[in-house]
Order: C-alpha cells, then sequence, then structure tokens
C-alpha cells in the first residue's frame, strides 16, 4: 500500500506544525546536560523540559547536583556537554540573563547599601533603565509594603525583611523564567504565604518558575511539574499528579462506626493498620477498590468513609533516595469526616 | 561595557560615600600638618634656656665655650655637685684637670632632671669645638687663620662635583637628590600597592561572604566584576590621593600666611642651633632649603621631569593593575577566617616586601644587576624602577631597560588578570571548603 504523496506532505507539515507548537511551549530545554568537577560527577547526563507559565519543582536531597544544573542554566557555568535551549533559541549566557531571575541559596546583599540604591543597581545590571528601574521599584515596594525602607541599609534589615528584598530583586526585571532557589528559608509564616501568593501572580502572568527546594510540603503545595535528581541523574520527571499514581501502592484507609477488628479480607485486601474507627488497606493485585466496599457491604458492616491513600511527595523522595521502603504512615488524602 | 561602568560606579561611589574614606581623605592632612605643627611648636617652646654652671678644673675652657638659646654657660670655681641647685642651676658641668693624680678625662653633667636632648647635644657641640680650637692652637694655627679658613672652604675654590660623562654628554650627577625622589617615589608606590591592593581583596571577600558573588554572575560575568572592582578602586585610589595633595597644598600656605614671620624665625633659628631636636620640618636653614630645592629641581631636571611623571604614573597604574587582581583572586579563595587570609596573602605581600628590600638597595648601587633584574621583572618594577629612574635615563637606566621594563610590566598585569580571573571564578562561587595553594594554582592553569 502506497500513500499518496500530497498525503504525506500534509502529514509532514501537520507534524512539523505540531512540533513546533510543542516547542513553542517549552521555556526550557536540557538535553543531555553534563558537568563534571575533579573529584565527582555533579551533573551526569539530565535532560527535562519546562512548559511556559509552569511551577516546576526541582527536588533532591544535598549535593545532588541541583545547585550545579541551576548554575548552568543561568550561565554561570558551563556544561561540559549538552545543550541548553531557552525560549526556542539556544541558551546565550550573555544575553539571556536579561530574561532570566535566579535567587540562589547562597544569597545576600551589600550591607552597606541603601536598600533603593541596591534595588536600582541590581535591576541595571539585568538591563533596565535607571527610569524603568525606578517605576518597576516603587510599584513593587508599594506591594510589599516596604516603601519606607529606601533609605534604610540591608545591614539594618531583618532576615525576613533581606529575604523579601531580595525576591522582589530577583524578580524585578519581569524575568521570563523565575530561579528560585529555597526561597521561604527565614520567612516566618506570614511572610512566606506573601511571596507564596506573589509566586502563583507572578506564574499567572506568564512568568515560569523553577523552584528548588528539599522542603516537600511546599512542593505538594505550589509545583505542578517536579524532577528529581539524585547524585547527578534525574531520577524521575512529571507532575505532580502523576507522580503520585505512578508510586501509590493501592492503600486505602477505610472508616467505620465502630473500632474495626484487624482482619484479612479473603484474598481481596490485607490489612495494614488500625487506628481509631479507621483501617488502612492494602488492595491485592487484580482486584479493586469496589471488591473491597464490596466485601465490607455482604458483610453488612456499615461504612462512613473510604479514601484512597496516596504517597506523599516526602515518601517517595525518601524512598528513591534512599532505596527505603515507604514509611508506614500515611497522610490521607481526603480526610474521613462523618 | 555598560555593565561593567555600573559596577565600576558602584564601587568608587559606596567607596568615597564612605565614613571612613571621608574620614581618611580630610584627617591624614590635618594630622600629618598638625603633627608636623606641634612638633615644630614643642621644638620651639622647649628652647628654654638652661642655666649650666661650669667647674673648670683644668682652666682650658674658660671663655670657649659659647652661650646658644638652649644653653647658658656660667664659670664657678665654688661649685659642685651638691650647691649648683642652690646657685640657681640647671646643672653643674665639671671639667677636670688632665694632669690631677689619679687622671681622669672624663667631662661630667650633672643634673637633677633630665636636661633633653637638645642641650646635651648643645654642650657637647661646644666643648668639642673648644678641644678642636684648642689643638689646633696648640699645633700653631691661629685662629684668626682658622676662621678666614672657615669661611673660605664655603665659597671655595675647589668644590666636589661628581659628573656623569657618556660620549660628549656631561651631566652633574647629584645621587643624594636622586636617592630622595627615588625612594619616596618607591615608597609611594608600595604603600599604594598594599593599601589599595588590600582594599580589592577586603571588598571580594565582603561578596563573597555577604552571598552576594552568585546573585552578581547570574547578571554579569565574574571576569567583569572583578575588573569593575579594580578599577572602582583605583579611581578611588587617585581621588583620595588628588585630594591630599590639594589639602597639604591648601592648609599650608594658609597656616604659612598666618604664622608671624619672626615665629618663622624662631623655628628656624632653633632647627639651626639645635641639630638634635630638629623635628620633622628640616635641618636646614631657609637658605640652605632654597638651595637643596634648587639643586633637586636641577639634577631632576636633567633627567627630565616630563618621563619621570610619565613613569611614575604607569608604574602606579601598571604596579596597582599587576598586584589587585592577585589580591582579588587571594579574596576570593578565603573563607569566614580572616587568619586564612593572612596566609594566602603571603605569596602576594613577599614580593612586595622584597622589592622594597631591593629598592633601598638599589638606591645606593642603581647599576647593580639585582637593581637592573629587579627594574625589569614585573613582580617588582614599579618599587625598584622607580628609584633608578631618578639617578637619569639613559645614564643609569639605559632605553632598552626601561623599554624592556614597560613592556615586561604589561604584559605581567595581563598575565595576572587573566590567571587571577580563573581563580575568581572558581574562589567565588565556593563555600564552607578550605582551598590549598595547591588547588588555586590547579584552577588557575587548567584549560576553561
Amino acid at each position: 500500500m502506497s500513500v499518496h504523496p500530497y498525503f504525506a506532505r500534509v502529514l509532514v507539515t501537520i507534524l512539523q506544525i505540531a512540533q513546533l507548537i510543542s516547542f513553542m511551549q517549552n521555556i526550557l530545554e536540557v538535553k543531555n546536560l553534563k558537568k563534571y568537577f575533579a573529584t565527582q560527577k555533579a551533573v551526569d547526563d539530565i535532560s527535562f523540559r519546562i512548559n511556559k507559565g509552569a511551577i516546576f519543582g526541582m527536588l533532591g536531597p544535598n549535593g545532588a547536583g541541583k545547585t550545579t544544573l541551576l548554575r548552568m542554566i543561568t550561565g554561570i557555568f558551563y556544561p561540559d556537554s549538552g545543550e541548553i535551549v531557552f525560549d526556542g533559541k539556544k541558551f546565550d549566557p550573555i544575553n539571556d540573563s536579561v530574561g532570566i531571575g535566579y535567587m540562589p541559596e547562597e544569597r545576600g546583599l551589600y550591607k552597606k547599601m541603601k536598600i533603593g540604591e541596591q534595588a536600582l543597581y541590581l535591576a541595571q545590571l539585568k538591563g533596565l533603565s535607571r527610569n524603568e528601574a525606578m517605576k518597576k521599584i516603587k510599584v513593587w515596594f508599594e506591594r510589599l509594603e516596604m516603601q519606607s525602607w529606601w533609605n534604610k541599609k540591608v545591614e539594618d534589615l531583618s532576615k525576613g525583611m533581606s529575604q523579601k528584598l531580595q525576591f522582589v530583586t530577583t524578580v524585578l526585571h519581569e524575568p521570563k523564567l523565575i530561579i528560585l532557589d529555597e526561597p521561604f528559608s527565614g520567612l516566618d509564616p506570614v511572610n512566606a504565604n506573601l511571596i507564596k501568593d506573589e509566586i502563583f501572580r507572578l506564574s499567572q502572568n506568564g512568568s515560569t518558575i523553577i523552584f528548588s527546594t528539599h522542603r516537600m510540603e511546599q512542593v505538594e503545595e505550589i509545583c505542578n511539574h517536579i524532577a528529581l535528581i539524585n547524585k547527578g541523574h534525574k531520577i524521575l520527571d512529571g507532575t505532580v499528579r502523576q507522580v503520585k499514581q505512578d508510586f501509590k501502592q493501592n492503600l486505602f484507609s477505610i472508616g467505620f462506626e465502630s473500632e474495626p477488628e484487624l482482619k484479612n479480607g479473603e484474598g481481596i485486601f490485607e490489612a495494614v493498620a488500625t487506628k481509631d474507627n479507621t483501617l488502612v488497606v492494602k488492595i491485592k493485585e487484580g482486584k479493586k477498590p469496589h471488591d473491597v466496599l464490596l466485601y465490607f457491604l455482604n458483610m453488612g458492616i456499615e461504612i462512613i468513609s473510604f479514601n484512597e491513600i496516596l504517597p506523599s511527595l516526602n515518601d517517595i523522595f525518601i524512598r528513591l533516595v534512599e532505596g527505603t521502603p515507604m514509611s508506614r504512615e500515611f497522610r490521607e488524602v481526603g480526610t474521613a469526616s462523618r | 561595557m555598560s555593565k561593567i561602568w555600573l559596577i565600576i560606579k558602584r564601587e568608587y561611589l559606596t567607596r568615597v560615600r564612605s565614613r571612613t574614606f571621608i574620614l581618611s581623605t580630610f584627617l591624614f592632612p590635618i594630622i600629618m600638618i598638625g603633627f608636623i605643627a606641634a612638633a615644630t611648636y614643642f621644638s620651639v617652646k622647649s628652647v628654654e634656656t638652661q642655666r649650666i654652671a661650669v667647674k673648670d678644673k683644668s682652666g682650658l675652657f674658660k671663655n670657649q665655650l659659647k652661650n646658644s638659646p638652649a644653653v647658658s654657660f656660667t664659670f664657678l670655681d665654688d661649685v659642685n655637685k651638691s650647691n649648683y641647685r642652690s646657685k640657681g642651676f640647671e646643672g653643674v658641668l665639671i671639667i677636670p684637670n688632665p694632669e690631677e693624680v689619679p687622671r681622669d678625662t672624663s667631662i661630667v653633667l650633672i643634673s637633677e632632671k633630665q636636661l633633653g636632648m637638645a642641650t646635651d647635644d648643645a654642650i657637647r657641640k661646644e666643648i668639642n669645638s673648644a678641644m678642636e680650637n684648642k689643638m689646633l692652637l696648640e699645633h700653631g694655627i691661629d685662629s684668626k687663620v682658622l676662621d678666614s679658613i672657615r669661611s673660605h672652604s664655603e665659597n671655595s675654590a675647589f668644590s666636589f662635583q661628581a659628573l656623569q660623562v657618556k660620549g660628549s654628554e656631561v651631566k652633574k650627577s647629584n645621587s643624594g637628590t636622586a636617592s630622595i625622589i627615588g625612594f619616596a617615589s618607591g615608597l609611594l608606590i608600595y604603600i599604594t600597592l598594599f593599601i589599595y591592593g588590600a582594599a580589592v581583596m577586603r571588598g571580594v571577600m565582603e561578596e563573597k561572604m555577604n552571598r552576594i558573588a552568585e546573585v552578581m554572575v547570574s547578571s554579569v560575568k565574574p571576569f567583569q566584576l572583578m575588573m569593575g572592582k579594580i578599577v572602582g578602586i583605583a579611581g578611588v585610589g587617585l581621588t583620595q590621593f588628588l585630594m591630599w595633595i590639594i589639602l597639604i597644598l591648601t592648609i599650608t600656605t594658609t597656616l604659612t600666611a598666618f604664622i608671624p614671620s619672626d615665629v618663622m624665625h624662631q623655628v628656624q633659628q632653633a632647627n639651626q642651633n639645635m641639630p638634635g631636636a630638629a623635628g620633622p620640618v628640616s635641618t636646614m636653614g631657609n637658605q640652605q632649603n632654597y638651595k637643596a630645592m634648587a639643586e633637586v629641581l636641577n639634577s631632576v631636571g636633567q633627567n627630565n621631569w616630563f618621563l619621570l611623571i610619565f613613569c611614575f604614573l604607569f608604574y602606579f597604574v601598571g604596579g596597582y593593575l599587576f598586584y589587585a587582581s592577585l589580591f582579588a583572586a587571594v579574596g576570593s579563595v578565603v573563607n569566614e577566617d580572616p587568619q586564612e587570609a593572612q596566609s594566602l596573602m603571603l605569596p602576594i605581600t613577599m614580593p612586595i616586601v622584597l622589592s622594597f628590600i631591593i629598592m633601598a638597595n638599589t638606591i645606593s648601587n642603581p647599576s647593580s644587576s639585582m637593581a637592573v633584574w629587579g627594574s625589569i621583572i614585573p613582580f617588582s618594577s614599579p618599587i625598584v624602577m622607580m628609584a633608578r629612574l631618578p639617578f637619569g635615563v639613559p645614564g643609569t637606566v639605559p632605553y632598552w631597560q626601561l623599554g624592556l621594563s614597560l613592556v615586561s610590566l604589561v604584559v605581567g598585569f595581563l598575565l595576572t588578570t587573566w590567571l587571577s580571573g580563573k581563580i575568581y571564578r572558581t574562589g567565588i562561587l565556593l563555600y564552607g571548603k578550605k582551598v590549598s595553594l595547591r588547588e588555586v594554582g590547579k584552577w588557575a592553569f587548567r584549560k576553561s
């Protein structure tokens, strides 16, 4: 059977357009990136893509190679091999630095400088004119209630205040890609919330955010896409939902009227734990939640809640990094309530 | 380009506006002039005539000891160690009779409190000249003849002149003034290297310790950051020097206008009469001062002021650039511990100190092979060459040596800047790790 040449050409064009669209959707694409230092392979063959507007969580234990990876993406290090594509073009460390806002984990400000001048200086280094920078600083300072700080020196600020200033200077020039390494360290809950809201707002306005941390609860709260890095390798990549689905262990929690007996359900499930009026069961291979419900219905036991337990990112993280089995304490998704 | 300009501007402005800069710029000349003024004032003030009783058992010194503003001598026979105070003297000078047995030839000055160096010197001088006169007279030289010889020798027919002759060119050589100018400019460059080199190092350390470095290098290249700092601080240094020169000139001219002429005269008198207490002003009288100044100008005039000033600026800037980047590299390697900075600085401070030692030797022997090589190798050339130049170009320093020295300094600073840039780039982003010199060497010489 032969395909009509015209049809083939249309097919190719459609494929090209599709490719182009998917290409356009990536703000950043990293291909086979490698960086070896004298003593270790800091980043060993890592590839991933980040969609425009995503909040991308970069996870990994200390020393996994996150910082090295981020330094290559920000143009501070040159990769030994591999390719970085930024906004559809090959990454150019000098010109593209304007499109990136990087808040490193090791961050600080000139202590003796006045806050206003400091913000102005850093904004100008990102290519803004003095006037533009002034306008934007005013808007940001107003929104974060920092107007009265202009003439203060950084050394007079509290740690939380200087973190806020650091965040503002990172995003002031409205970069397409914002990279935040442990952005909430040193912030009290109120200011952390404030910054979190700003992250969501920036994301809605079209900025893409890479969020590097080892605080898993923040990742679950903020990110929609994650990559897990360990010992220089990417060991996991996907949406938060997908990752959780992939690592679920068919665990369900069932709430009863009264304390249930811990017993296994005849080839359908295995009781794992019991607490208060709740039983945690692991459904056996080939069986469905439906079968569990039927089992209890047939027994005439009243069920008041039935929830799937998805593993927390923390558990997945620890399991993958340490190679240890998942902990037995599960956080429930959608708590049982009467 | 505009980014490096922004960095230079910030480095310059934050330093120039800082309290330490303003204080040191204004206080240094004031303190210096104040110190000189105070020293002069006290040297004048201390011209309280010390009354000394003289018991001359030998009878040789009668009327030979002349009074001066510092001491007045009174010859008395009935004075001794125990009664001079009651007679109203500050001290008693006891001159033994050399013919007495047991023989005693030491002249003793007895006083209750320390009479001071000026008085001591004046007395010693008087005794020596009295002895000298006495001996000359003993050998049949009349004091009148002696006086006429003395006055002649000042404008005498014979005087010492050292001439540098090269081909048909004859030059008056004046190694004294050349040494002074050479030493002063060498010293100035030596001090500058330390002050502003250390400022660069501290600046880099500040950026590293306050964790600004990584934020900065996500916007600019590390090399821009380093060069911006070096150039900015050079500007600060030049500003400070200019301010000092202007301030010192203004203050001294206004001060001299306000000082009454008799006080000035007294100062000169005091200085003339008391070589020991001369203070930092000058041991020379006014006329001698002018004469010396004229001599300096004259002898340097032969060396070409223009060349000398050009070379000074060249070695000043070149030497700073050569060492500043090395200081920056050290600053980038240091972690929290300032002790570490001390040991890492050693490889840089050693050659600077060594060049100073070579420079000190160069002044007494500007054509020795150590001086020649020291003035060509860029590690020491800024300091050593400046000490050689006032001795004459192309007399003492042939053109080829000067040319080679200038070129090697340029090549040298390009090389140190390039190597330091590589160390700096790695160093500023490295936290919490103690780095050995060997590792630093590896960073410098690895391929990028």
